[in-house]
């Protein structure tokens, strides 16, 4: 190797190196903050590391606190609108890969419109339409306007994925007897299970940290998800870092698990050998 | 084992029209081609007998029994396609049975008859592999074992072996040729290549701009192609034209020389064109016989020779196995033996 070259690499290695330390840091922040005693949390001044770390806060968080409410409430509602969001954007993606229909244009147009809107705009007519059905203050409310919301974008992601995958699988499929729909279980969505688990965790994730609405829709912590609980931390007078970060960790945990369960699906490359290549 | 009769189908892509007023019929057990250039309706033909395509207009019938509205699955055809289609998350063998599982086969008969079709086509090794560890032409060999496994009514090819090297796609020709004598299943195959097409079909179907130009067996349409189409497009290197007119019994060039016609040709009929394959064009010296023209270009193919020659303004191509020409620029003497001649009206119709 000349030293060209691996000066290349080096520098290479070095700027991946600092965009990684970027990114990261506000999550070791958290961390470090989370495990800081509260009487150093001002005393010691910005330091790295404190100089004695505790685990009460998690202590407290997880037992005197109802952050464990809220991250089951975030847990059922992320989870479920993850589930139901990305079996109808499979569904809806199929249909805009495969088939031409009257208003296909217009249906894609629409889907695009409605990612035009700040959120903000739309909570108070939301409130409005749900208030009467009772799915103010519900997790079920909260499902059902996070699924509204994410389908559109997931449906795209999905047909992106379906456009990779040849027609001629399914044709081949549907002559070796299957009928399309028994030709997208058997043979499409295996090979679309990485779009499957991309769609999933950009829809958990989506839910998994949404304020707004949580925020509007639900009164009280009998039904509030985690970012909602987070504020609770906030008091008139003080605001607790210690336990807010300790809060913020444990968030952090689901997320990571799911990313780390799905991650050998988002390796593409499945469909390799399918045809000729 | 099936006929197939396809009935003035026609098919039409929003308002333009692809196929038009398809006529066909075809037997038992019978090896039948479609080739014609690209964009001539062949693969929509084959993709509307399998169901793929719906039939705008007119009748596809197997044994007897109309298919129009008929979903894929319940015409009994396999088909090989050009990408092989295999299912890369399955197995070869899985590939294999992929259609008798969905028929609710019980095992031993899969066992049974995906070892009979691998073992026919010498894929016993690779049956645990999956498709992205096989070579093209194991791919293609799986994807004709994905067909035989069921023993369909017919088989449908959709240039299955035009993604192989020329030397592997030659094994392949050959193999298709002895598979279908073994299982004697009614065959379309559609191809671009018209060696694929002479040397696999025990009738051709010469397809242009979405018509049937010519419908018979692989000689009848070397010796007497119906239109100036067909005659162009089978043999190769491919037929050459004189145009010219016809009076005295003689073709006028339009530089002035004449072609002398044979006796069973018209006399006189205006307009007309003249084709000699480049195979039965016979070479003399210069000044000894025949119309004199000189060698522009020579293509050693080793087994013959092509001689690129300029006669009346167009190109015009002689092969010949005599190496007595090889010199570009060298004078030669032409003539056409009267039995080679094909004569077309100013329409192109073979007279």
């Amino acid at each position: 190797m000349t030293a060209t070259r691996l000066f290349g690499t080096l520098a290479h290695r070095a700027a991946i190196l600092c965009f990684i330390a970027f990114a990261l840091f506000p999550l070791y922040w958290l961390l470090k903050v989370s495990v800081t005693p509260n009487d150093l949390l001002y005393s010691e001044g910005v330091r790295m590391w404190p100089s004695r770390t505790t685990l009460d806060h998690f202590r407290f968080v997880l037992a005197n606190s109802e952050f464990p409410r809220f991250f089951a409430n975030s847990l059922i509602v992320s989870g479920t609108t993850a589930l139901i969001s990305t079996a109808l954007a499979a569904l809806m993606g199929y249909a805009l890969s495969r088939f031409q229909f009257r208003g296909k244009l217009w249906l894609a147009g629409l889907l695009l419109v409605t990612q035009m809107f700040p959120l903000v705009m739309l909570v108070a007519p939301i409130f409005k339409i749900l208030s009467p059905l009772g799915l103010t203050n519900s997790l079920t409310g909260l499902v059902i306007v996070y699924t509204a919301f994410n389908v559109p974008f997931a449906s795209f992601l999905m047909q992106g994925f379906f456009d990779g995958i040849p027609s001629d699988l399914e044709q081949a499929a549907m002559i070796d007897g299957a009928d399309r729909f028994t030709a997208f279980r058997h043979i499409i969505l295996p090979l679309a299970l990485p779009g499957v688990a991309a769609t999933l965790g950009f829809v958990f994730t989506a839910a998994w940290s949404e304020m707004i609405f949580a925020l509007m829709l639900i009164s009280g912590s009998e039904k509030a998800t985690f970012p909602v609980g987070l504020l609770t931390f906030v008091s008139k007078f003080s605001v607790d870092y210690g336990q807010m970060m300790a809060a913020g960790v444990l968030a952090l945990i689901p997320a990571c698990l799911f990313f780390l369960l799905i991650q050998r699906y988002l390796v593409q490359g499945m469909t390799a050998g399918a045809v000729k290549g | 084992m099936a006929t197939m009769e396809i009935r003035s189908a026609s098919k039409n892509y929003g308002t333009i029209r692809v196929l038009d007023d398809i006529n066909l019929d075809i037997g038992d057990g019978e090896f039948i081609v479609l080739v014609g250039p690209s964009g001539c309706g062949k693969s929509t033909l084959l993709r509307m007998i399998a169901g793929l395509e719906e039939i705008t207009g007119g009748e596809i019938r197997i044994d007897d029994k109309v298919m129009n509205a008929l979903p894929p699955k319940a015409r009994d055809i396999a088909m090989v396609f050009q990408s092989y289609a295999l299912y890369p998350h399955m197995s070869v063998a899985d590939n294999m049975s992929y259609s008798l599982r969905l028929r609710k086969t019980d095992k031993p008969t899969i066992a049974e008859k995906v070892g009979a079709a691998s073992a026919k086509l010498g894929l016993d090794a690779l049956l645990e592999r999956k498709p992205k560890a096989l070579s093209g032409g194991q791919r293609q060999r799986v994807a004709m074992g994905r067909a035989i496994v069921r023993q369909p009514k017919a088989f449908l090819f959709d240039e299955p072996l035009s993604n192989l090297d020329a030397r592997l796609r030659e094994h392949m020709r050959a193999e298709i040729r002895k598979l279908h004598r073994e299982l004697g299943a009614t065959s379309i195959y559609v191809t671009h290549d018209q060696v694929e097409a002479m040397t696999l079909a025990d009738r051709i179907v010469a397809m242009h701009g979405g018509h049937i130009q010519q419908v018979g067996t692989p000689l009848e349409l070397y010796d007497r192609p119906a239109n100036l189409f067909v005659a162009g497009f089978i043999g190769s290197p491919g037929m050459n034209f004189l145009k010219g007119d016809i009076a005295d019994r003689s073709l006028h060039l339009r530089d002035g020389r004449t072609v002398a016609l044979p006796a069973e040709m018209p006399a006189t009929m205006g307009e007309a064109t003249l084709g000699i394959r480049p195979e039965h064009v016979v070479l003399s010296p210069a000044g000894e016989a025949g119309l004199e023209t000189t060698v522009d270009l020579v293509e050693p193919t080793g087994h013959g020779i092509i001689l690129h020659l300029t006669l009346a303004g167009t190109v015009f191509k002689v092969l010949t196995h005599d190496r007595r020409w090889l010199e570009p620029g060298s004078s030669v003497g032409v003539s056409f033996p009267a039995e080679a001649l094909h004569l077309f009206n100013a329409e192109g119709v073979r007279v």
